[in-house]
């Protein structure tokens, strides 16, 4: 499956479906840092992702002072 | 397929909130955001139904997630958006904020740094004696006021979030600040200059707001301010998301019950006197404020005399190097 990383913008391809706890512990992410994306949709950590599957994984964490 | 249900209607669920140990459906969570956000305003009497509320928004998910918010519960919000020059970074945020205020038919003030002021961050973060992120947070607060108090606001809403705001105190705690310490609190109240400012958000995490963001389709912008990367706050954040991903729920704890427990103990009989900046004419503990003192000393200016140029003294720089006091970052007690 293609998983689309942000900040920066990069792409990365993952061999085999499992689930997305599983598939952020490969990639190193922390699942409280991020929201994953498939399709328009969210999915739960508990949710399966598929070999044909495009998944967005888009950080939540957002730096700065004085918002 | 085994998918985590909703904890309240047992659909299946879109997001998780691990700290709650519960799991929602895209109902059910914009009802639980909803639900926190009141319970927030009503806790601390944040704003009234016929207050103006100014929404400072950037473009990022908080503050467009807060704009939506107050607007869907009926408050009359108005938004407030100060362009930074921050290359395209900056382009992008405006044109999101843009979008966002007319889908909804709802006004928003617009302030260029450079055009008013005469400086971007970029240049201020190269000039200045303060680090990039210290100016570009002086200048916000700085506008946020000035021009709540200019249109006739009543309050600014800003969109710190629970990570925010948890991540602000350990860098407070860590270094014992305690008169900075003493004034992080949801609320300060209008006083002497500075109007009322709130934070609706911060009983919600940065994933919370993110996911209601996207669940809402807010169109906002992803990226990480460029000149941001490696700053103080985002490494105490780091440091609470590693606590949290073994014990969730301890961002909560610390900054909930710094509120509910410790924070009565750090309220101390604030004596600061604000006078009106001889510049400006915001409040401040000094004869310049903050910002007027920043400015100039970014743009080689003498304070004492408005409008001449020229290389300020060694005095001048000893005294634009100060940190900021701390009732001129965060206004009086509440």
């Amino acid at each position: 499956m293609k998983v689309k990383l942000r900040n920066p913008d990069r792409e990365v391809e993952v061999a085999g479906e499992r689930k997305v706890h599983d598939l952020l512990g490969e990639l190193g992410i922390n699942p409280d840092t991020v929201l994953v994306i498939r399709e328009r949709e969210l999915l739960t950590r508990e949710d399966r992702v598929r070999e044909q599957d495009e998944i967005e994984v888009r950080p939540v964490i957002s730096g700065g002072g004085g918002r | 397929m085994n998918r985590m249900k909703c904890r309240r209607c047992k659909a299946p669920a879109v997001v998780e909130v691990r700290r709650h140990n519960a799991a929602f459906c895209r109902d059910c969570f914009e009802r639980h955001v909803r639900a926190q956000v009141v319970r927030a305003i009503e806790h601390y009497d944040m704003v009234g139904s016929d207050d103006r509320i100014l929404v400072a928004v950037s473009g990022g998910k908080d503050s467009l997630a807060l704009w939506d918010l107050l607007l869907d519960l009926g408050y009359r919000a108005d938004g407030l958006y100060l362009g930074l020059g921050i290359g395209e970074y900056s382009s992008r945020s405006g044109d999101v904020v843009r979008a966002f205020a007319s889908e909804r038919d709802t006004r928003l003030i617009e302030v260029d740094l450079a055009g008013e002021y005469g400086f971007d961050v970029p240049t201020a973060g190269r000039k200045g004696s303060r680090s990039t992120c210290a100016v570009c947070g002086l200048a916000k607060r700085y506008v946020f006021n000035k021009a709540a108090r200019d249109h006739g606001y009543d309050v600014i809403a800003t969109g710190h979030n629970l990570d925010d705001e948890a991540a602000t105190l350990l860098g407070n705690t860590l270094r014992w600040q305690t008169e900075y310490i003493a004034r992080q609190f949801p609320v300060l109240p209008a006083e002497e200059g500075f109007v009322r400012k709130v934070k609706p958000l911060y009983r919600l995490s940065e994933l919370e707001t993110a996911a209601y963001a996207f669940l809402r389709g807010i169109d906002y912008v992803v990226e990480e301010c460029p000149l941001v990367a490696g700053n103080t706050q985002l490494r105490y954040k780091d440091a609470m998301n590693q606590l949290e991903s073994t014990s969730p729920g301890t961002k909560a704890q610390f900054f909930l019950s710094y509120l509910d427990r410790a924070a009565p103990l750090f309220a101390t009989q604030d004596d600061a006197h604000l006078t009106a900046c001889e510049r400006c004419g915001q409040p401040t503990t000094a004869r310049f404020c903050a910002f007027c003192r920043a400015r100039a000393q970014i743009l080689g200016e003498r304070l004492a005399e408005p409008g001449v140029v020229g290389r300020p003294d060694e005095r001048e720089v000893a005294d634009l190097s100060e940190e900021v006091m701390p009732v001129e970052l965060y206004g009086v007690n509440p």
